[in-house]
C-alpha cells in the first residue's frame, strides 16, 4: 500500500487527543486531508469541532499525537516561527473578529502588513479581494456599522487576501442569515475551486445540504463519528 | 516605520485621555528634575566662580630662602596638576598689608618684626570636588618647606558639605521622580494593551509576528517620553524667563545673580532620558504582559 506516497497530502494528523483537565475533547483523531479538498466538519455542539481547527493553526497545543502541515511538524514548530505558519492559513469565525477601530480597508490590509508586503501592492491587493467579496464600496468603513452578512465578507476577504493555502472557518454562518450565509459558502466553494483546501466546521446540517461537493467529516464526543463523500 | 508611525498616533488619539495623562506625568517629573539640574549647574558655577578654579595659599617655613624656591616649585609640580604659582615674599605681603589697613599702620609699625610668612600662591588646574583639593593640600602640607596651606577649608568646605547633601536629595528626589514616571508609563502601555486585547489577539492570528505587534507601543512610549521631556523643559523655560526678568527688574541693582538656564547639552540629555523613560516604561510592562 504506497496509498499514503501517491497522495498530496496537507494536512495529517496521527492519533491525535486534546484533553482539558483530563477531558477529551479529540480523542485519538487520525485524518489525512488532501490539497484542495472541501471539508465539512460537521457534529452537535460541543463534539470538538472548534478544538480541531484549533490545533491545527496552533491556538492549542495537542495532549498527544502528531499533526503534519505540508510536511511541517506542528510540534516542532517555535514561538518565533509561529506567526509564519498562520501565513499559510485563512481563517474566519463566528464573530468575525474584526478590528472595530479599524476600518474595512485596514482590517484586511492588517494581513499584508503582517507579511511586510509592501504598500502599493497592499492596497491594490486589498482593493481586489474586496471588489471579488462586494465590499469595495465599504472600504471605509468602520466593522460595527456593518451588518453581519456585511463583516463576515470583510472577515472572508481578510482570510483569502494573503493568498493562503488552507482556508479555517469555524462556524462562519452561525450568526448569518440564508442568504448571507449562502453567499459566504459561496464564496469559500468558489476560491477552493481556484485550489485552495477549505475546512468549514458547522452544526448546522443545513449548510451540508446546499452545498454541492466535498467530504463531510462527522465527530461526535472528540471522536470522528463517519466520513461521508458528498456530491 | 512609517507604517507603524502612522499606527501609534492613530492609537494616541484613540486613547487621548490616557495618553495625555502619561505626558503630563512624564513632563512633571522632568520639571522636577530640571530644576534641580537648573539650580545644581547654576551652583556648581558660583562655586566654581567663587573658589576662582581651586586657588590656594601656601605658607612656608620661617627658615625658608629664596635659593629653595625652584626645588619647591619643582616638588610641589611633581604632586598635581598646577596652573599657576606666584611667591609672594614676606615682606611683599607685609607692605600689601600696609596698604590695605592705612589706618591702623601706627599698630602695624610698632611691630618689632613682621609677623608674615612667606607665601606660594597657587591655582590647580582642575578639579571636581573639594576632596581632591583638600587631598592636594595635604600632600603639599606633608612637604618640610610647607609649613600650612590655607584653600578655605573653613567657609568653602562647610558651604561645599551643604552643597553635597543638597546634591545627594537631589539625586534622590531624581530617582523617585524617575520611577514615579516610569511607574505610570508603563502602566498606561498596559491599559493600551488590555483595551486592544482583541486587536492583538487578531493580529496574532493572520501571522503578525511579535515585534510587528509591539512596535505601535514602542513607538507610542517614545512619542511620549519625548513631548513629555519637551513640555517639562518649556515649561521651567517659561518660569525661567519670567523669574529671571523680576530679577533683573527689581534686583539687578543691588545683587548680582546671574542665573543661566541649562546647557544645550543638559537639554539634549534631559530629552534623550525622557525619551528613553518612555521606551524603559514600554519595554518594562510588554516584558511583563507577555511573560
Ligand atoms: N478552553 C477550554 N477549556 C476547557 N474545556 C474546553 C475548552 N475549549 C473547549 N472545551 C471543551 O471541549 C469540548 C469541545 O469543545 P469545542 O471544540 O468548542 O466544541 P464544538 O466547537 O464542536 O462545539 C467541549 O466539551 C468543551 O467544553
Ligand atoms: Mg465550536
Amino acid at each position: 500500500m504506497n496509498d499514503i506516497d501517491t497522495k498530496n497530502s496537507i494536512i495529517r494528523l496521527f492519533n491525535v487527543s486534546k484533553r482539558y483537565k483530563g477531558k477529551f475533547a479529540l480523542e485519538n483523531i487520525s485524518l489525512d486531508i488532501e490539497q484542495g479538498e472541501f471539508i465539512f466538519i460537521s457534529g452537535p455542539s460541543g463534539a470538538g469541532k472548534s478544538t480541531l481547527l484549533k490545533v491545527l493553526y496552533l491556538a492549542e497545543k495537542v495532549s498527544e499525537g502528531q499533526i503534519l502541515i505540508d510536511g511541517m511538524n506542528l510540534a516542532r514548530i517555535s514561538s518565533a516561527r509561529l506567526p509564519f505558519l498562520r501565513r499559510r492559513f485563512g481563517m474566519v469565525f463566528q464573530d468575525f473578529k474584526l478590528i472595530p477601530t479599524r476600518t474595512v480597508f485596514e482590517n484586511v490590509a492588517l494581513v499584508l502588513e503582517a507579511a511586510g508586503e509592501k504598500p502599493s501592492f497592499i492596497r491594490k491587493k486589498v482593493m481586489q479581494v474586496l471588489r471579488t467579496t462586494g465590499m469595495e464600496k465599504k472600504a471605509k468603513y468602520y466593522p460595527p456599522t456593518l451588518s453581519g452578512g456585511e463583516q463576515q465578507r470583510v472577515a472572508v476577504a481578510r482570510a483569502v487576501v494573503g493568498d493562503p493555502s488552507i482556508i479555517l472557518a469555524d462556524e462562519p454562518t452561525g450568526s448569518l442569515d440564508t442568504k448571507s450565509a449562502q453567499a459566504i459558502l459561496d464564496f469559500l466553494m468558489e476560491y477552493n475551486k481556484r485550489g485552495a483546501t477549505v475546512l468549514v466546521a458547522s452544526h448546522n446540517l443545513h449548510l451540508l445540504e446546499s452545498s454541492v461537493r466535498g467530504r463531510n467529516i462527522e465527530i461526535k464526543n472528540g471522536r470522528i463519528e463517519r466520513t461521508a463523500k458528498m456530491l | 516605520m512609517a507604517h507603524f508611525v502612522k499606527k501609534a498616533f492613530s492609537d494616541i488619539r484613540s486613547n487621548r485621555f490616557l495618553n495625555l495623562i502619561t505626558i503630563i506625568t512624564i513632563a512633571l517629573s522632568i520639571l522636577v528634575v530640571s530644576i534641580f539640574l537648573l539650580f545644581f549647574e547654576n551652583s556648581s558655577r558660583i562655586i566654581e566662580s567663587w573658589n576662582q578654579g581651586g586657588r590656594a595659599m601656601v605658607y612656608l617655613v620661617d627658615n625658608f630662602t629664596l635659593d629653595m624656591l625652584p626645588e619647591l616649585k619643582t616638588r610641589m609640580k611633581a604632586l598635581g596638576d598646577i596652573d599657576e604659582m606666584v611667591y609672594i615674599s614676606k615682606e611683599e605681603a607685609f607692605d600689601k598689608l600696609k596698604n590695605e589697613m592705612s589706618s591702623q599702620t601706627t599698630f602695624l609699625k610698632n611691630l618689632k618684626e613682621n609677623p608674615l610668612p612667606d607665601a606660594l600662591e597657587i591655582r590647580m588646574k582642575s578639579y571636581n570636588s573639594f576632596d581632591e583639593i583638600q587631598q592636594f593640600a595635604e600632600k603639599i602640607k606633608a612637604l618640610e618647606m610647607v609649613d600650612d596651606v590655607e584653600y578655605g577649608q573653613g567657609w568653602l568646605g562647610k558651604f561645599l558639605n551643604i552643597f553635597n547633601l543638597f546634591k545627594i536629595t537631589g539625586y534622590a528626589m531624581c530617582s523617585m521622580f524617575f520611577l514615579i514616571a516610569l511607574f505610570i508609563t508603563s502602566n498606561t502601555v498596559r491599559l493600551a494593551f488590555y483595551s486592544r486585547k482583541l486587536e492583538v489577539e487578531i493580529m496574532r492570528l493572520v501571522g503578525a509576528s511579535e515585534s510587528f505587534i509591539k512596535a505601535p507601543f514602542y513607538v507610542a512610549g517614545l512619542f511620549q517620553g519625548f513631548f513629555g521631556g519637551l513640555l517639562g523643559l518649556l515649561v521651567l523655560l517659561a518660569t525661567y524667563l519670567m523669574i529671571s526678568s523680576g530679577i533683573s527688574q527689581n534686583l539687578a541693582s543691588y545683587i548680582y545673580i546671574d542665573i543661566r538656564f541649562l546647557s544645550v547639552k543638559m537639554i539634549l540629555l534631559i530629552i534623550m532620558a525622557s525619551t528613553f523613560l518612555g521606551w524603559f516604561g514600554c519595554y518594562l510592562s510588554l516584558k511583563q504582559i507577555l511573560k
